[in-house]
């Protein structure tokens, strides 16, 4: 309709510009009749009206309600079982451990914390280690790494970043891996016990891997001088951080999981977003179909008990948890979709009502004009 | 630049004396005692800015003094020294980007204008030395060398014509390139030059370079051995200045008075004062706040971390020790530089990139206007040209119209009507009647005779009494006529070819002279032929051309015939000649001259007189003697006119008509009904001025005019001032203090409810109004008028001179709310105004270039003007209102998370997003689409804009920029943001979201973020975009694959040149978590949900929009001039009255 008219015009003006000879100069000084520069492209024009909102309201509402009772069903059946072990309490029996705190001692404390699992954990369980008030996002903490060190770069092992300071050099060696994160890496050690009904402590099985992301494992972070060699002889001229007992090629027995690519160590390298965080620690493993990975029954936790927190006030807890298809526990996601879901139904319904009411005598006012 | 302000600085000292002596071929003059060679500039001339050297310091200082640019080189500066969150590199690449486009862009431009420069500094010119001509580059040219120039090459400084190869003394010269005019002008060689230009012993006093191009006063005193000095006037038809062309003259000699930068051309390519749009002031007015809340967001930080710190165990737990560095430093500075690099954490909430989008906005977007075919004009051949593209937006926020009259309003295209010769009027005859008239003579159209000498005469006063120009054509135009003539020019008539004449006016005169039997064959070295009814030629003597001027009104000239008579002719405004002839034969001719004006001719009335030999003698001794005057040459010109211009007798008067332009009464219609006030200055006189006003409808039957004019103030026998007092209380009272106070937004044009009031003043009244006398109390008279006039739905300001339109303009501008204001012209009076207004329109009419130079948007008819405001200005306007709204909401919502955040990090300017993010925001992932968005958006289609005047209304007064749309984006922003922090912070807290139970850190936490951020951002600008082009939809789209894309490629790849390898495989890892797909849809439709709310709920209050489809189709066409209730309505009242 437009495109036709708007031809017509253009003849129209064709006409009296070249009604003499002199046609040519009027053509080339006319500008363009091209469909961009007159502001003609064709256009699709969409109106926000009632009549287009309202389906779209409703169903977004119909959509989003059942995702969310989905999620937030799936985030109830979870099992999740969290223990704090800080030992502020006197009755707690890391009460003790958590007082005669020192670095350098060489005997670790340890202690055991006896809990019960009320229903069976029936897939894998995932173990994690949480730290609350530990401000790992902490800007001057967050810098404090030299990735190129980490990846196996030798010349920045014997030379670490200026950003790894205060955590760079120690004793004139350069230290392996340098700076505050790799400095203050977790370092109690977790055991679980089963406890039978008759007594005895059976150790429950914690893999060790599998508990970083693959390209962090495989590419971003790499020992030295390629994963064969002897780390020992990689690392010489380098020392251990200040705060660790061994140095970083002690850190595992297995070859896979020593020096930079101990995943314990890469976990711990990925700083977390929250001041009170959680990270994978272990991972049970079911081991058939039959047995549910953690029965029902009593357990002992026995920590090694290494990691100070209570200078700045923290916590650490320990964290049993299956993990469904959107991951751990949080009920949030489900309650979001839900209400957003719902909110979204009611203000259809309202518009509804609204467009139904009103809508009429906007029809009627708009016919007279 | 700086070489100007020397110029002037020293200039200022040269001032004080008021004159410049210069040695004609710098030689030394007998009647000086010592020749001091007088050290004036060379004749080089610079427009060139830079030089190679200082190119870069002095581009840099320019840029940075704009405060945008060097509030980000703080900023940057801070990164670089204090220890920041984010790299210099962040702001310092586009900061960096900005500056070397906008230095590339300006060295080309100056590259460009040093090759300007060189080539008119290089151009060979001949100087004589020692009477030859010698070559030379003309940059050497010194002032007092003797030049050289042939035809149709330009003057390479401002000369006095000494000599002349043309036998009359004179050379004709077009000064296209000046003032636009490309009309030949005559200039004069000084009087009595002798030959020998060798042995010419001469100085010439003149005054000092001033830019106004057409005065010149000056003094030339020539030395003979035997007898005394001789003195000539000079003035400024001696002048040739430099820039103009020599034409139809073999060559001239001349002699340089003003070089290089002091030539008049120079002079006056001192740059416009840059206009700023409204819209600019709101965006400052904006980042003003945004400065505010960016300060204060560094303050409370600031404070929050030393807060937090002074906690036990917080400052410096054991696993994060800080440097010795930062241990060393003193609190206070360690504080302040926390406080910096706060503000350099948030600075984002102000992009640089917003400046360079809103430029290119302007930019690209002038294109469409220059692009328009509606505004090609085929008898001009040309379109519509912008000059500046700072004030698109402000041709849709017009709120008064200001508008020439002739040429604007009308064609002034002239055309001889009729005229009334000692009072029996002599009506009009068509053109089909021409070759009787010439034939048989004017006999037989002459119906009631008046006596055949006074029409002789008559008819002799029309041929003798003008400046016009017989066009000698020369072999190119010849060729050019009798090729293609019609063709080339299709819209001259056959019969104005031939003359050329300062004003039209002149030419329909001597065109309507020659209907009548009485043909103008030209001037030859100062005498005028005539060929009379018995084809004789006559031939008189041209002695003085008494010029004319707007102050007078009126022009003469001296003639003496063969017989010896010495005449004088003068033709002039019948307020100028009235006064000036015998009583008793004004009211014979009155009554005609009042008739035509009604009927909105332009009328002159002739008057002669016949001078004795005393007479001339003393007129003429006055003459040569004002002319000579080198101070206020001016006065005592108008002094000795004056005293010549009287005891005339009348002849008679003629009538002139200037036809409207085309579709001036629908545009006039249609800008009233878009709310806009307009108001018509013009130099005419009142009848002929209100006449024009009611045909193009800006008065109407049912206004009631409401006058303040000369004759009104003197009609009532009282004192001026006693009856503008009483008249301006009155129509106060009557416009202002009566009027229904709810006016606003109802068409009151249509309704005739309201009496409309339109007001009418006059060039003195208004000088009464303006500039009362001191012992009357009436400072109050200024506001008044402004009141009156601002209730009044026209206002026709007559017999103004072109200050006094800008006075008007100014008076307005400065008046409460300051409303936008546009002027509209096309001739050299309206400048003043054009520069005056905040837009300037130049309507590319016959009288020049002038206007068109100086404005700021110039378009080829009035009509014009509907598209360019309704149209285009409203586009303009709404495109850039919401990119400005838009570029400060996205930012807000961007940087709110971050500054969240530091709630969470212990405030230690932790980024949220990764630096590559933070620094790909603005400039890749949401700058295409916004821009896009501005250049293109059309929420109202063209169409309905052009017919429905009256949605201009809905976005004066900035409508889409005040506070109250500016708080709803800011609110928007701040509940977008509020949403993406803490969606994304309640889905970490439980860190293990994907299936294998692996956690995400602080970097995924961002990435998450900056997701849900480039979705909301990109699709609420999609949900505001109502036209979506396929370059909306490539770019849109195309923004967000991008992102992805790029995301994608960052995360992929270990980069070396990094420190940190910060994103590594985290946006892969976000998108195999199925609970952040979940939360980023989530948080999305979020945060578009209370906008679409409002969309849905706001639409009934808009009904334009809704009813948009159904009228443009359907209404478009069969009312394309005016829409039917309108034509009803004012039918009615026509048959009413």
């Amino acid at each position: 309709m437009m495109a036709s008219s708007y031809n017509i015009k253009e003849e129209d003006g064709h006409h009296s510009g070249s009604s003499g000879p002199g046609g040519n100069a009027v053509r080339t000084k006319k500008p363009d009749n091209t469909a961009f520069k007159q502001q003609r492209l064709p256009a699709w024009q969409p109106i926000i009206t009632a009549g287009t909102v309202l389906p779209a309201f409703f169903i977004i509402g119909l959509i989003f309600i059942p995702i969310g009772i989905g999620l937030y069903v799936t985030s109830n059946n979870i099992k999740e079982f969290e223990i704090d072990y800080t030992g502020i309490d006197i009755s707690s029996p890391c009460f003790n451990c958590s007082q005669s705190y020192s670095w350098n001692t060489t005997t670790s404390c340890t202690c055991s914390i006896p809990f019960s699992l009320d229903q069976p954990f029936e897939s894998n369980v995932f173990m994690y280690y949480g730290l609350s008030n530990f401000y790992q996002n902490h800007r001057r903490y967050v810098k404090s790494r030299d990735d190129s060190q980490l990846n196996g770069n030798l010349d920045s092992l014997k030379a670490p970043s200026k950003e790894c300071e205060p955590y760079r050099i120690n004793e004139n060696m350069p230290i392996a891996p340098c700076g505050a994160i790799a400095n203050s890496m977790f370092n109690d050690t977790l055991d679980l016990f089963y406890i039978d009904p008759n007594g005895t402590r059976t150790p429950i099985p914690l893999m060790k891997t599998g508990i970083a992301w693959w390209t962090d494992k495989h590419v971003k972070f790499r020992n030295p001088g390629g994963s064969s060699s002897n780390l020992t002889a990689v690392f010489y001229g380098t020392t251990k951080p200040l705060s660790w007992p061994k140095p970083v090629y002690e850190l595992d027995t297995d070859p896979e999981n020593n020096g930079f690519v101990n995943e314990d160590l890469i976990v711990w390298m990925r700083t977390a977003a929250l001041p009170t965080f959680r990270k994978l620690y272990r991972i049970i493993q079911k081991k058939n179909s039959l047995t549910p990975t953690l029965p029902r029954g009593n357990y002992t936790l026995d920590i090694v008990y290494n990691y100070p927190v209570r200078s700045f006030d923290g916590r650490k807890r320990m964290i049993l948890s299956t993990i469904s298809w959107m991951g751990g526990k949080n009920p949030f996601l489900g309650i979001a979709y839900i209400s957003v879901g719902s909110v979204c139904f009611f203000l259809g319904v309202v518009l509804l009502f609204i467009h139904h009411k009103y809508g009429n005598r906007n029809n009627s006012s708009d016919i007279p004009n | 630049m700086l070489r100007r302000r020397l110029n002037r600085l020293f200039g200022g000292d040269e001032k004080r004396v008021d004159s410049r002596t210069i040695y004609v071929g710098n030689r030394p003059c007998p009647a000086t005692e010592t020749f001091i060679p007088p050290k004036f500039c060379d004749n080089r001339i610079v427009s060139s800015k830079y030089t190679i050297w200082n190119f870069l310091p002095k581009n840099l200082f320019e840029q940075f003094r704009r405060i945008a640019n060097f509030y980000f080189l703080i900023i940057f500066l801070v990164q670089v020294i204090v220890d920041t969150p984010t790299s210099p590199v962040t702001s310092g690449l586009p900061l960096f980007f900005v500056i070397t486009v906008t230095a590339i862009k300006q060295g080309y431009e100056d590259w460009l204008r040093h090759k300007a420069d060189s080539e008119v500094n290089k151009y060979p010119v001949r100087v004589l030395e020692d009477g030859q001509p010698a070559r030379k580059d003309s940059e050497k040219i010194k002032v007092g060398d003797i030049v050289e120039v042939v035809e149709d090459e330009t003057f390479p400084c401002d000369l006095i014509l000494l000599q002349s190869s043309r036998d009359d003394d004179t050379c004709f010269v077009t000064t296209a390139s000046l003032d636009g005019e490309s009309n030949h002008k005559t200039h004069y060689t000084v009087p009595d030059m002798e030959k020998d230009l060798q042995s010419l012993s001469a100085t010439i006093e003149c005054e000092q370079p001033q830019p106004d191009l057409y005065k010149f006063v000056g003094r030339m005193h020539i030395y003979k051995p035997e007898h005394d000095p001789a003195v000539r006037s000079l003035g400024p038809e001696n002048l040739l200045l430099k820039g103009a062309t020599l034409k139809n003259t073999k060559k001239i000699y001349g002699v340089a008075v003003y070089t290089g930068m002091e030539t008049k051309m120079a002079l006056n390519y001192q740059g416009k004062s840059q206009k700023r749009s409204a819209v600019e002031k709101s965006i400052n007015a904006f980042l003003l706040v945004y400065l505010c809340i960016l300060i204060s967001k560094a303050v409370v930080c600031t404070t929050l971390k030393y807060v937090w710190q002074s906690q036990d165990g917080q400052d410096e737990p054991w696993y994060n020790q800080k440097t010795e560095k930062e241990k060393g430093t003193i609190l206070y500075v360690k504080m302040f530089t926390d406080f910096l690099s706060f503000m350099v954490l948030f600075n984002f909430i102000i992009p640089v990139s917003m400046y360079v989008t809103v430029e290119m906005q302007k930019f690209l977007g002038s294109f469409f206007i220059t692009w328009d075919r509606d505004f090609f004009d085929p008898e001009i051949e040309e379109g519509a040209l912008v000059n500046t593209s700072d004030l698109n937006e402000e041709l849709g926020q017009v709120e008064y119209v200001f508008t020439d009259k002739t040429g604007t309003l009308t064609q002034n295209n002239m055309e001889f009507i009729e005229c009334c010769i000692d009072g029996f009027q002599y009506t009009a005859f068509s053109s089909e009647l021409d070759s009787f008239c010439v034939t048989d003579g004017p006999v037989s159209t002459f119906q009631e005779k008046a006596g055949r000498e006074k029409e002789e005469l008559f008819l002799r006063a029309l041929c003798l009494c003008h400046t016009v120009q017989v066009k000698e054509a020369g072999p190119d135009e010849l060729g050019g006529d009798q090729v293609d003539g019609p063709a080339s020019e299709p819209l001259r008539p056959a019969e104005q070819r031939g003359f050329i004449a300062s004003s039209p006016d002149e030419v329909a005169l001597v065109k309507g002279a020659m209907r009548y039997g009485f043909t103008f064959l030209g001037l030859e070295s100062k005498t005028m032929k005539i060929k009379n009814w018995q084809n004789d030629v006559e031939e008189y003597e041209l002695l003085h051309v008494l010029n004319f001027d707007p102050v007078r009104r009126r022009m003469s000239v001296i003639v003496r015939s063969k017989s010896g008579d010495t005449l004088l002719f003068c033709k002039g405004a019948d307020s100028s000649i009235f006064p000036r002839v015998r009583p008793e034969e004004v009211e014979r001719i009155r009554m005609h001259v009042q008739r035509s004006a009604t009927e909105g001719y332009r009328t002159l009335c002739v008057a002669y007189k016949r001078l004795s030999v005393d007479e001339y003698a003393a007129a003429d001794a006055g003459l040569r003697e004002a002319r000579l005057a080198l101070q206020d040459r001016e006065e005592k010109l108008m002094a000795v006119y004056n005293q010549v211009e009287t005891a005339m007798s009348l002849i008679g008067a003629t009538a002139v008509e200037d036809r409207l332009q085309e579709e001036a009464a629908q545009t006039m219609e249609a800008l009233q009904g878009a709310g806009m006030k307009v108001w018509v200055l013009t130099g005419d006189k009142m009848e002929t001025a209100k006449s024009t006003c009611y045909a193009c409808r800006l008065f109407r039957r049912s206004t009631e005019l409401l006058e303040l004019t000369v004759r009104t103030l003197e009609s009532g026998g009282r004192r001026r001032e006693e009856m503008l007092h009483d008249l301006l209380f009155d129509f106060h009272r009557k416009a202002v203090q009566d009027a229904p106070p709810a006016r606003a937004g109802v068409n009151r044009s249509w309704s005739s409810a309201n009496p409309e009031y339109g007001f009418i003043v006059d060039g003195a009244a208004l000088a009464l109004v303006m500039n009362p006398s001191p012992d009357t109390n009436c400072s109050r008279y200024r506001s008044l008028f402004l009141q009156i006039c601002q209730n009044c739905t026209a206002v026709l300001c007559c017999r103004m001179a072109p200050l006094q339109k800008a006075q008007i303009v100014k008076m307005v501008k400065n008046s409460k709310g300051s409303p936008i204001t546009l002027s509209i012209g096309d001739g050299a009076n309206d400048v003043s105004m054009i520069l005056e207004a905040h837009v300037g329109i130049g309507v590319k009419g016959k009288e020049g270039r002038q206007a068109v130079r100086n404005s700021d948007y110039a378009i080829p008819k009035l009509k014009h003007l509907r598209k360019l405001l309704l149209a285009h200005g409203h586009l303009y306007y709404i495109r850039i209102a919401h990119l400005v709204q838009y570029f400060f909401y996205k930012n807000l919502c961007f940087i709110l998370p971050q500054f969240l955040y530091q709630f969470f990090c212990g405030c230690s300017q932790q980024p949220l997003y990764d630096a590559a993010y933070l620094t790909m925001y603005n400039i890749c992932f949401t700058s295409m689409p916004i821009l896009a968005y501005s250049l293109l958006e059309q929420q109202i289609a063209i169409e309905v804009l052009l017919d429905n005047a009256t949605l201009y209304r809905d976005i004066a007064k900035n409508a889409m920029l005040r506070w109250g749309p500016f708080l709803y984006w800011t609110v928007l922003a701040v509940f977008q943001g509020l949403i993406f922090f803490f969606g994304v912070k309640y889905l970490f807290s439980n860190p293990a979201l994907q299936d294998n139970g692996q956690v995400f850190g602080n970097w995924s936490y961002g990435t998450i973020v900056f997701t849900v951020l480039v979705f909301t951002v990109t699709l609420k600008l999609a949900l505001d975009t109502r036209h979506w082009t396929w370059i909306n939809h490539f770019v849109i789209w195309g923004s967000l694959a991008f992102y992805v894309v790029f995301s994608f490629f960052w995360g992929g790849i270990i980069w070396p040149f990094l420190k940190q390898q910060r994103l590594y495989f985290v946006f892969f890892n976000m998108l195999s978590s199925v609970s952040a797909w979940l939360v980023i849809i989530l948080l999305i439709v979020l945060s578009l949900l209370p906008d679409i709310l409002l969309g849905v709920l706001r639409k009934p209050r808009g009904p334009h929009t809704q009813q948009k489809p159904a009228q443009s189709s359907g209404g478009h066409h069969q009312t394309s001039d005016r829409p039917l209730l309108m034509r009803t309505f004012s039918d009615e009242s026509n048959t009413v009255m």
